[in-house]
């Protein structure tokens, strides 16, 4: 039987449905993240609210730092590289990462090319702000989708444009006349058959879900009645007064995202959300990374 | 016939899918599942299951009424599930990502025993390492059991929902039709 990765990567995606991918920097915070019942890790030297304040280049983390991880939990691990650092994600395949986030959240390596990411074997991750980047990355091997939102801000607002945009593109798509699926295309710079399977699907061929900015449980919520099918919490988690009951809060809001009187129950006494830079008071807008 | 998913995380919709293809009617379960006539829990990650579950008290009930016979299909995460060190209802013991990380995930196909050849997708897969007297192991790859069953339990360390081949989703609609007729 023919080895087929990119089907096999795209349903590995399809389990963490459902499910929050926490940023985690040491072995501690990945056991508090898998005992709170996230479905996967991000391993990173820096979360993205602690990057932007640093300022500078931002790099891949060390090896030695994401095996610590690797070693600490036996939930999916993933990692961050450049935007078209393929270097960065030959080493990460190297030390068998489960995922690959090709992340604006890193300082680019390339402002025109992104990673052929269909000559890898392990999967990749990439972030969108609208359908065509979506389907670019899908075409680029992509196997999994998030919205960019506004890495370490803790403000929603460019996640919820991202989702929304997204899904009323899709929306549109699926409304067009097959005749009009060829200049669609066109128009989204992407090839014609990831164009027909939206049409047809009214879904992307891969799992989507929502990053960037997400703090509290009922942000989670908001971004799952969006259409979100999972979510990542980066800075959020481990920059908020009481990690561990967020990170719980934060699961339980995935799973019960239309159910207010949960989600209400679940918001009280969580201590301090992480503090929060508005969307108009930041100089560096991540999200334009990488189109 | 009414068919449970539990829906706490992972490829429950996958199911969904395939039982509807079957024309199965399906409930998604958090919370109202006291009149389905079986229960399927799906792939996803196993410790993020179980903390859900625990959390939103479904530990206790799923696990009596699986020790009362309600017929349940476990794939991947949720043959875990099943096992000794979890909702403990089936002698078996499964070993966790038995085929490493990602990069170890593969395709194949074997004799699934009554059923023939079927297509097998590993996603960070387990195998059961341990099996009591009472199970019987259906399929093996390598040498490693993949699928068993036990009484009303039917569990495959692979995803059957994640294939267009609905044999063994019909396997497990049998074994819940002949258990409703013994009730």
């Amino acid at each position: 039987m023919v080895e087929d990765r990119t089907t096999l990567n795209r349903q590995l995606a399809q389990m963490l449905k459902g499910g929050v991918i926490m940023d985690v920097t040491t072995p501690e915070q990945a056991r508090i993240a898998e005992a709170a019942g996230a479905c996967a890790v991000m391993a990173l030297e820096r979360i993205p609210a602690d990057i932007r304040a640093a300022g500078g280049v931002s790099r891949m983390s060390d090896p030695k730092m994401i095996k610590g991880i690797q070693e600490a939990v036996t939930i999916p691990v993933m990692a961050k590289c450049r935007i078209g650092h393929f270097a960065e994600a030959q080493i990460l395949e190297a030390i068998e990462i489960d995922y690959i986030d090709e992340s604006e959240v890193l300082s680019p390596a390339d402002d025109i090319y992104h990673i052929d990411k269909r000559k890898f074997r392990v999967p990749f991750v990439c972030g969108a702000k609208d359908l065509g980047e979506a389907l670019r990355r899908i075409n680029e091997g992509a196997t999994m989708i998030r919205t960019k939102g506004e890495p370490g801000t803790g403000d929603i607002i460019q996640a919820v444009r991202h989702m929304r945009l997204m899904q009323s593109e899709i929306r549109r798509l699926v409304s067009l006349n097959d005749d009009e699926l060829y200049e669609a295309a066109k128009q989204l710079r992407v090839p014609f058959d990831l164009v027909q399977y939206v049409h047809e699907n009214g879904k992307l061929p891969v799992v989507n879900f929502a990053a960037g900015g997400v703090a509290t449980p009922a942000d989670a919520a908001l971004m799952m009645q969006l259409g979100a099918e999972g979510v990542f919490v980066g800075s959020g988690i481990f920059k908020s007064g009481n990690p561990e009951k967020r990170a719980q809060a934060i699961v339980k809001a995935v799973t019960n995202y239309d159910n207010p009187a949960v989600l209400a129950e679940l918001s009280e006494d969580l201590g301090e959300a992480m503090v929060g830079i508005n969307e108009s008071e930041i100089e560096l807008l991540m999200a334009e990374r990488g189109k | 016939m009414k068919i449970a998913i539990l829906a706490l995380q992972g490829a429950f919709a996958e199911h969904e899918q395939m039982l509807r293809q079957l024309g199965v009617e399906t409930i998604l379960i958090r919370e109202h599942w006291e009149d389905a006539s079986g229960l399927i829990i799906p792939g996803g990650e196993s410790t993020a299951m179980m903390r859900i579950m625990k959390d939103e008290g479904l530990f206790e009930p799923l696990r009596q009424a699986i020790l009362d016979g309600l017929p349940v299909l476990g794939t991947c995460a949720g043959l875990i599930m099943l096992d000794r060190n979890h909702l403990d209802v089936m002698d078996i013991k499964a070993r966790r990502n038995a085929y490493g990380r990602q990069l170890g995930s593969f395709n194949t196909e074997e004799e699934f025993k009554g059923i023939g050849k079927v297509p097998m997708t590993f996603i960070r897969a387990p195998y059961i390492e341990e099996a009591g007297p009472e199970v019987e192991i259906l399929a093996r790859v390598d040498g490693k059991a993949v699928a068993a069953r036990q009484g009303n339990m039917l569990v495959t360390a692979f995803h059957p929902e994640l294939t267009d081949d609905t044999r063994i989703h019909k396997l497990f609609l049998s074994i819940v039709a002949s258990a409703n007729t013994a009730r």
